[in-house]
Parts: C-alpha cells; structure tokens; sequence
C-alpha cells in the first residue's frame, strides 16, 4: 500500500495538521499496524520536496511545532493517477509451498502431513479473522473478509494439492 | 473405552458400507458441552454418513457411540428416534421444512412431536424466530419466504428444543456468501449461548471458520486437524 | 404450425415419458396401467351386452318345451323331464332323457344319450360332486358319470347341470314337467323387448359404470404432473415456446395411454379368462361370450388417447411453464359455488319431465336419461372440490398427524379432491341404483305367501304314490322334525269340463285330523269328519258350496276328458275358522278326513307333504331333498321363502355388484398409485421429518388423515347426491321414494374399506421411504 498516496488523497479534504493526519490513517486503514510519526513525518518531507503538498501554516507555543499541510494541483493529479491506476493482480506464481512439497516428495517425506499442517495453520487464521469479523464493524468484516477469501483460496489449493500428490509424485520422480 | 474427558459425543472405529462403497472406514469422532466442531472433506468422503452415525440416524455396521454414557449403535430404532427428538436438533442444505405448514408451525413442530401443546409450543417456537430475526415471518409458508429466511427458519426449529447436540448438514449449501455467513453467525452464537455442541458438515472453509476445532474426513477415515500441528 | 412440426413434438413427448430413467419408467407404467385399468373396464362393458345376448341365445337353444302342438311319439322323438335340484344354495338344472327312437333330438353340448344308471354333466357340477363335503348330493345323484357337457349346452361357465338317462317316463307326459320333443329351442326365438323400466335401470347401470371410469382415466393421465412440470420448464429454458412444450406434455400423456391401451387389452383378455371361473350371484359366463363389438372397441381405441390428450391440456390451462420453473396462475381463485351447482341441477331439470312415466305406459327418452344421470354424477366431480376447500379450510388444530394432514389438504386441495372424485362418483352412482332396484323391486318381486316360521319345505308326491308311507319315508329323514300330509284338490259347482268351468270352487284339503289342525281350528274331530272353512272371512266361497244335497265336481285337467267325479255336500259338516298354519294364508272350501273322501276321487287329488326342518343339523335341508329325489326325481322340492325375485333383475343386479366391486377396486388401485407417487416426491422431506425424531406412527397417521378427511366428505356428498338421484329415478317409475339406509351405508361402508385397504397397502412403502438413505445426496 502507498502511505504516500494515501496521506495526499486524505489531505484532499482539507488541510491538515500532521498528527491529524495519522489519526485520521490509523482510524481508517491502521487497523492491523498504526503509523509511526515518524513515518508521517518522513513521508511529507518527500511530498513536500515533490511540490505535491505545500505548509499551509505553522502553529507554534505549547507542545511541539505543528505544521499544517494542504494538497497542491499537482497532488490532486497524482492522488488521480494512482486511483485509476489498475493494481497488478498477484500472480502467486512462486509458491513457497509449492517448493515444500516437491522438495518433500523428491526427499521422501511425507508431503500429506506438510499440507495437513499448512491447513490447520490456514484455518486457525480464519478463525481468527472470522473472529474478528464478527466483533468488529463493516470496515473490520471487509478487511478481514479480503484477507478470508484469500485464505480460503490458499486453503482450496491445499486441498486440490493433496488430492493430486499421488500424481505428483510420480511426475517429480520421473 | 475411555473418552476425551469431559467429551458429550464419542465415536470410535466408524465402520459403515453402502453395499460396495465404504463410506466410512474407522472414523473417529469427539465433541464437547459447548463446542462447534467442523467435519470438512472431498464429496463422497463420507462426512455426511459420520454425521448420520452420530445422531442415530443409521446405525454402523461396527464401531461405537457414546452419547452421555449410552451406545447409539446398540439401541432401539425407537429410542434412538426419542434421543432425536429430545437431545439433538438438525439443520439440513434443503428440503426440511414442511411446505404445507406456516414457518412458525415449522418451528414449532419438534415440541409438539414431544407431547407439548400447540398455542405453548408456537409462543416458545416464536421466541426462537425473534432470537434468528425471523419472527415477521411467522405465518408465511416455506414457498413464500426466501432461502436465506427458509434456514434461519430451519436453524429456529433445530434449536427449539434446547438440543444438547445440534447437526448441521450444509447449513449454507444453498445460500450466497452473505445470507450463509449471516445464518452461520446466527447458528453457532445461538448453539454457545444455549451451551449446545454444534457438529457442523461443509466443504466450505470460510464456514468452517466457525468453528472451535476442525475434523477432515477422507476416504472414510477422519483425521483430528488439531492433533496435526 | 404443420403437421410435420406437431408429429416431431409429440414424437418427443413420446419419448419424454420412457426416458429419464428408472422414474420415468414408472411414471410412464403407472399412467398406462392406469389407463389401461380403465379400457379394460371399458371393453367389458362393451363386451356385456354381447354377453348377455349369448346368453340368451343359449338359453333359447335348450328350451325343451314343446312349441306349438305336442308331438306325436315317433323315432324322432324324445321324452324330456326337468329334474332340477337344489344343493345347499345352489340351484342345478337336470334333465332325464329318454330317447324314444334313432334319431331322437340331441340337447346342445351332448353328443350322445346317457344311458339309464348314467348321467353327463357341466365342469362346474362335476368339481362339485368330487368335493370332499359333497356326500348327500353324490347319494341324490347315484348316477355314473359318462361325461361332460359341451360349452353349448351350457349358458355360463359355472352352470351346474345335468342329463341322465331315464325310462318309463312316458306315463308322466303331462306337458309341464315330462314333454316329448322332436327338437330342442323355440323355432321362433324371442326377441325381448324391454320394458321402460328395465330400459331405465340398464341405461342407469351402465352410466354409472363408466362415469367413474372417465374419472379414474382423468386422474390417471396426471401422474406425476410435478415432475412433467419441472422438465417442461427445463424445455422452456432451451428454447421451446409455450405451445411447442404443451405438445409435447400432449405427446406424454398420448405415450401412456396408448401403452395403457396395449395393457388394457391384455387386462381384458385376461379378466374374459378369469371371467370364465368365477361365479357371481348364480351367473357366470363363458369367456368366449366376452366379444367387444368391433364398433364398440374401435370407439375405446380413439377415445381413450384422445381424451388423455385433452385432460392433460385441460389441466395445463391454469398453468403458465416459463423457463425457470412452472408458475400456477398466482393464487388460484376461491372455487364459487354456483356453477357447480348448476351441473346437478341441469341434470334433475332433464330428468324432471320424464317423472312418472314408467307405468303409464310411456317410456324414457334415453338421450335425456343418460343426460341426466351423467350430469347429476358429474356434478360430483364439480362440486366435491368446493366442498373440501371449504371445508378443510375451516377444520382447526389437532395433534400433529392432524395438522400435517389438514394443512396439506388446505395447500392442494384440488389434488385431495381429484383422487377421491372417482369413489364418490361410483358410490352415489350405486346408492341411486340400490335405491333403484329396492323400489321397483316390490313390483317385480312376487311374494309367494309361505309362512317360513311352521314349514320350510314342500314336496308334491308324484301321481300314484301313496301318501302315508311317503309321509313315513319322510319321517324318517334326518333333520326332519315334523313331516305335514296332505292330499289338495279343488271343487267346482260345476263340471270342469263345461265351457267356461266352474263359477264357484273352494279348495279341498284331505287329512289325518292332526295335518288337519294345523290349517283350521277344529271344534272335534273323528275320521269320517268333513270341514267347512270360513275362510278368515276373505272369501266366502266355503259356506256358499256348503248346501246339503249339492254335487261338487273335483277337479279335473283340461287334457283328461274320463268321467266327472262328484261329491255330494252331506249334511252335518262342521263350521271350522281357518288359521294361517302351514301356509301364509287362510284356506278356505272344505277339509275331509281320508274315509270322507270318495274312492272314485283319490286320482282327482294330489299329495303334499309340508315339512318343518330342524335347521340347526348341518345340510339340514339335504337329507330332506334326498328322500324327495329318491321318492320322485321329479317331485321338486319347494324351499318356502318370502320373495322370489324376478331373474332379468337378478341378473341386472348381478351386473351392478360385478361392476361396482371392479371399479372401486380399480379407483383404489390409482389411489394408492397416487398415494406412492406423492410419497416418493416428499421422499427428502419425510426423511428429515425422521431424522429430527418425528414417530413413524405420526406420520402413518397423517396419510391416513390425509386420505380420510377428503373420503369422509366425498362419502357424504356421494349419500346426499345419490339418494337424491335416487329419488328422481323412483319418481321416474312412478314408484313411492323409499330411501334404503342399509345400502347406503352399505356402499358408504366399501367406499371407506378401499380407503383403509389403500391406506394400509401404501404403509409399508412409507415406511422403507423413511429409511434415512433418503438423506443422501448424491
């Protein structure tokens, strides 16, 4: 995900204070992991030397400097550009498992119990998700359904593997 | 034998044919007070005939049940069918509720088949409708409402009677992701609150999801998943 | 829209319904079956007619009276006596022969005479007299058995009958019992004609035969229409327009009825087979009598397919098949009342004009008849739906059988209504024709005035034989508790043989004073005594004749032209009250003690023998019949009953009862085909309904509820329609309107038997339907 992008299309509402702005990331989208300062601060010195943001003002006395950031043209415009950008689609095309269980199969393993373990693993996270889905609020259930359809993915793949090993493993040893 | 302690429901040493076809070849099977255990598996794996053990629908050709100290597959057709009606509930994918009767006369059946009369049997049956955001549904037929309702309606009548064990048959079989994930979430937190031990047969991992504790059934034989890691 | 297109449509329905597996084999064998119940039904009762005229036919071959002048005795003559009997309930018809020459005529089916000592006789007498508990007829029947008779001679398959050989009957001539003959039939065979009456009961008889039958044929082309509709809905969906797929559901429905045809015809000729070994009532036919007319049958085989067509478009009107599934005409509309009603109605307004005709010599127009009749009965078939509708719509909370049961009838109760249609319609149909037959019974039923309380048998002791010692004879045989003598004749104020005969004549009874008392209340009597009766004060003619001095002319046939025999009145006979003894009535004329009666007279009088039989002794009335046989073979014994009933309606109602028994048990046969079929497409639902614990008990009981509620009220509308009918139809024969509550609850009754045997019968594939395989899925 890009913080850079992100922090633009949230100052598009308005000017910000930067602690403001953390906030606003962390209740939206910092569900699993909240932002440092430290990474705002970093992530709008570089807008801000890109011309994407400019200081809208410094509120000064009291705690420390807080400066106010707001979104140029040329920030709309990039914000823009990456929304209509389409994501690459993940091709999940190396698969560490996928390597487990041919290097099981070519060392004589029991690549079954590799895949047992990886579902119980799998499921055990959805548990955990769905858990979560089930206290949390319509943000929590999308997040943690995206995250449970992948599982699922993985989980189907699993079992379409183990169904197949006996034919895999006569096609590694060949 | 000793079972799990403190376990509602064990089985040991499943053995079932369908003339040729081993459905099931020395399953095992534990539940406690409480838990929701899923029974996952390939088509034809067997998982629907373990469930049909475990609740005295059929009886195996060898191995045993022990429900609250007794063995199902050494009672009566009769007193299995009381154990049915008094312990157990059931939840099918379809084909479970009576067209002919209202959806409340639906939930309410089960008590009536226990003896309890009618007006009694609808008000707590009604209950039980609130309870699965049902209720406005009550004097429809099964035809007229859709399969979303239609099951919440069938997870009402299958917890009506305060079962011990309840027996879930893809519950979600029929139903889109939304409507299924809603009657699973209805289901298992209703089973919990009534402390009732959920035996849940899917081939859908997110439903599985629900569950405390996973069991894989594959040609027969079923493999405890907790036990793998 | 060609011809090719609708070939290639119904060509696929065609196939449509053997296709689709075990299931739609079934569903395909169950239609034709069903249809094929139906034609089979359908060309018997064409074959009956033809039936019944054989019948006749052969009847009118054997007739062995002599037509027109008596013959003389010839080589080609022979002499013929009726030596029929009775065994248990049985009536046998024998005959003795005695060939007087060469070329004496042959009975049909024999293709020699017997000679004395031997007899032929039918299958049926033949089995009877092997059978094990058969003794007392093996000893009234002595005769060596030389063969058998042939299907000629013989008017039903079951016809116990006999020819034995015979001589010296040649003094018997009397031209009633012993006739000589020169050939066998009436020369000019009579051809009935039927009176308006009969012709009304046959009309009534036939209608209500085959209405239930159309129903049946209705309701079985619709078997397993749920499915159809599923996969009509499927054709939809790959393209087919709503009129292509109701052709082909035509083309379906014409499959299973021409396969029901094809049974229907094996169906029949079977039953014609087994017809031939059953007896019903005392008739039974050959099977070869059973010829459909070729008319008759041709019209069977376009009718019945054609009507299948039409029933399955009729019942796909309401029906819309969209690609997606079937839609019903949303929510069929509330039945109304008044249409149906008008059906009934219709048919009382055709029968109304017709009342009171049959006795004045009118007769029925058959078209408004049949008309009638047809629109009464099928005004059932209207108004039944209504009636369940409302009904079960209004019938509240039971136990759970009740309730699955009720709420199922509230959901269809069309379908509820259909499958009893046929046994409504069949009941009311009889209940009118019971109805029927019980009023116009009385006229066509003579009452033969026999007390059955003091005597139970008579036997007339042949010309010659001594009344004492036959009486003895008769005392002597077991059973028998009290043997009554008497010689019978007639006086006349004047000569028998005068033209007109006597105006005046009073009955003469002769006897020992005990045989005496039993007619009269005797102040005193002494042999020597003469009697006058009073005559219970019904006739008078006793103290008319009685004038002392007055000569009194005994009885004498028109045929025997010896001398008058006179008695002359003495004086002193004795005043005596006649009672109702032997007989039903009061004698009246004279009684003589044996010596009162002139010598000369003896051959004027006849003897009779009353017997009072002690019928608790097991074949009681055998031994009796005997003594009799072996007094006199001729001598027929009389069992005294209170009625004796016409035999055209005997036959008629023998008709009725064969048809009522085979249509209820064809109508119960599709009940519990339907009964399957709807138990089979519930299969997943009852398994559940198992798996959660519900007692098979409940569920028996609710199809029995299920089945019961709609009978019940098909039953009450069946009574009320039929008495109705019933009613009409009496004042139709200008005959007082009785309604006979023991048939009605007697046809009610059947019509519930078929329910409970249905309903047991579809019990045990109930109950291996809740196995719990049924939850599998595959």
């Amino acid at each position: 995900m890009s913080i850079g992008h992100t922090l633009l299309g949230l100052l598009e509402s308005g000017p910000r204070h930067g602690y403001d702005l953390k906030r606003a990331f962390d209740e939206k989208f910092g569900h699993d992991r909240p932002l440092h300062y430290g990474q705002v601060y970093s992530t709008m010195s570089r807008l801000l030397k890109n011309g994407l943001v400019e200081v809208d003002g410094i509120e000064s006395g009291g705690g420390p400097e807080r400066k106010r950031y707001a979104i140029t043209d040329a920030g709309i415009t990039d914000v823009e550009q990456w929304l209509a950008t389409p994501e690459k689609p993940e091709p999940y095309l190396q698969s560490t498992l996928y390597t487990k269980i041919v290097l099981a199969l070519l060392t004589h393993r029991d690549a079954a119990d590799i895949l047992d373990t990886q579902r119980a693993e799998h499921l055990r996270s959805m548990r955990i998700l769905t858990d979560r889905k089930r206290r949390g609020d319509l943000a929590d259930q999308l997040i943690c359904d995206h995250a449970l359809f992948h599982l699922e993915a993985d989980l189907r793949w699993l079992e379409l593997a183990a169904a197949r090993l006996d034919k895999l493993k006569a096609a590694v040893h060949t | 034998m000793n079972a799990p302690g403190g376990s509602l429901l064990v089985a040991e040493g499943l053995r079932k044919a369908y003339g040729p076809t081993m459905a099931l070849d020395g399953a095992e099977f534990s539940i406690h007070p409480g838990e929701v255990v899923a029974v996952m598996g390939p088509s034809g794996s067997g998982k629907s005939t373990l469930l049909h053990c475990l609740a005295g629908i059929v009886t195996p050709d060898s191995g045993s049940i022990m429900y609250d100290g007794q063995d199902l597959a050494t009672m009566s057709d009769a007193q299995r069918s009381r154990l049915r009606r008094s312990d157990f509930g059931f939840v099918f994918q379809f084909g479970q509720l009576v067209p002919e009767l209202t959806c409340v006369e639906n939930v309410a059946l089960p008590l009536r088949l226990n003896g309890a009369p009618r007006k009694q049997a609808e008000r707590t049956a009604l209950e039980w409708m609130q309870r699965l955001e049902v209720d406005d549904l009550g004097r429809k037929r099964p035809g007229e409402v859709s399969g979303g309702q239609g099951q919440r309606v069938a997870v009402a009548r299958s917890l009506v009677t305060d079962p011990r064990v309840l027996f879930a048959d893809e519950p979600t079989g029929a139903l889109d992701s939304l409507n299924g994930e809603r009657v699973m979430e209805l289901l298992t937190e209703a089973a919990r609150s009534a402390n009732a031990a959920v035996v849940l047969v899917t081939h859908e991992a997110r439903v599985a999801a629900y569950s405390d504790r996973e069991i894989v059934v594959r040609d027969g034989k079923s493999r405890d998943m907790e036990r793998v890691i | 829209m060609n011809l090719r297109q609708w070939s290639r449509d119904l060509g696929l329905g065609v196939r449509f319904a053997f296709a689709g597996g075990r299931e739609g084999w079934i569903r395909a064998v169950l239609t034709a079956v069903g249809v094929g119940l139906g034609v089979a039904v359908l060309l018997l009762t064409t074959a009956a007619p033809n039936a019944l005229e054989v019948r006749h036919d052969r009847e009118q071959a054997r007739l062995d009276w002599p037509f027109g002048e008596p013959p003389a005795k010839s080589d080609r003559t022979l002499l013929i006596a009726q030596s029929d009997t009775t065994f248990r309930d049985k009536d046998i018809r024998g005959r003795m022969l005695e060939p007087e020459g060469a070329r004496a005529p042959l009975p049909p089916g024999l293709n020699r005479f017997p000679a004395k000592g031997d007899m032929v006789v039918s299958p049926a007498l033949k089995k009877l007299l092997a059978a094990d508990d058969s003794a007392p007829l093996r000893e009234r029947l002595p005769y060596h058995v030389v063969g058998t008779i042939g299907e000629s001679g013989l008017v039903g398959s079951q016809e116990l009958a006999y020819y034995s050989g015979a001589t010296g009957l040649t003094p018997h001539v009397n031209g009633a019992v012993v006739n000589r003959l020169e050939t066998f039939g009436d020369p000019n065979p009579s051809q009935e004609k039927t009176d308006p009456v009969l012709l009304l009961l046959i009309l009534v008889v036939i209608v209500v035969l085959l209405m239930p039958v159309a129903v049946f044929i209705a309701a079985a082309v619709r078997f397993g229409g749920e499915r159809r509709d599923r996969r009509l809905a499927a054709l939809r969906l790959i393209g087919s327009d709503g009129r292509m797929t109701r052709r082909i559901a035509a083309g379906e429905a014409m499959a299973g009825s021409l396969l029901g045809l094809v049974l229907g015809t094996v169906f029949f000729l079977a039953g014609r087979q087994a017809a031939g070994t059953v007896e019903v009532v005392g008739v039974s036919v050959w099977p070869s009598y059973l010829n459909p007319s070729p008319a008759l049958a041709a019209l069977v085989v376009l009718a019945v397919p054609t009507a299948a067509v039409l029933v399955t478009l009729f019942a796909l009107r309401g029906v819309v098949i969209e690609p997606l599934g079937v839609v019903r005409a949303a929510k069929p509309a509330r039945r109304r009342l008044w249409w149906r009603l008008l059906l009934p109605l219709g048919g009382v307004a055709m029968l109304y004009p017709m009342i009171g005709q049959g006795h004045a010599g009118g007769d029925f127009n058959q078209y408004l008849v049949s008309g009638g009749v047809i629109l009464i009965l099928v005004g059932i078939t209207a108004l039944l739906p209504w009636l369940v509708e409302a009904v079960v719509g209004r019938l509240g909370s039971g136990g759970v059988a009740w309730q699955l049961a009720v709420r199922r009838l509230q959901l269809s109760s069309g379908t509820a209504a259909r499958m009893v249609n046929g046994i409504a319609v069949a009941v009311a149909g009889a209940i009118a024709l019971q109805m029927l037959f019980a009023g116009v019974d009385g006229d066509y039923t003579k009452a033969t005035g026999q007390d059955v309380s003091r005597a139970q048998m008579q036997v007339r002791v042949p010309d010659g034989a001594p009344l004492g010692p036959t009486a003895l004879k008769f005392a002597d045989t077991k059973a028998v508790r009290k043997v009554t003598a008497l010689w019978e004749g007639y006086l006349g104020d004047s000569s028998w043989k005068s033209q007109d005969g006597p105006q005046t004549l009073g009955a003469l009874a002769v006897g020992e004073c005990p045989a005496l008392r039993e007619l009269a209340k005797l102040p005193s009597c002494k042999d020597g005594d003469t009697f006058v009766l009073d005559g219970g004060g019904t006739s008078n003619d006793g103290p008319i004749l009685n004038k002392p001095g007055r000569k009194l002319y005994f009885e004498q046939s028109s045929d025997d032209h010896s001398a008058d025999v006179l008695w002359t009145v003495p004086p002193g006979v004795k005043k005596a009250h006649s009672v109702k003894g032997l007989t039903d009535w009061e004698r009246d004329g004279f009684l003589m003690t044996p010596s009162a009666l002139p010598k000369a007279a003896e051959k004027r009088v006849s003897g009779e023998i009353y017997l009072s039989i002690d019928e608790s002794v097991p074949d009681a009335y055998e031994y009796a019949r005997n003594t009799a046989f072996r007094v006199d073979p001729l001598s027929q014994p009389m069992n005294w009953t209170a009625t004796r009933s016409d035999t055209k309606f005997s036959s008629i109602r023998t008709g009725l009862l064969v048809g009522a028994a085979g249509v209820l048990a064809l109508i119960g046969a599709s009940l519990l085909v339907s009964q399957l079929e709807q138990l089979r497409e519930r299969r997943k639902l009852l398994s559940s309904l198992v798996a959660f614990g519900t007692r098979r008990r409940t569920l028996g009981l609710s199809v029995l509820w299920q089945t019961a509620i709609p009978i019940v009220l098909g039953l009450v509308l069946a009574a009320t329609v039929g008495i109705t009918l019933g009613a009409v139809l009496l004042r139709m024969t200008d005959t007082p309107v009785d309604v006979d509550w023991a048939s009605v609850l007697a046809m009610t009754g059947i019509g519930a038997g078929v329910v409970l045997v249905v309903t047991l019968l579809s019990l045990p594939p109930l109950l291996r339907l809740l196995r719990p395989d049924g939850l599998r899925t595959e």
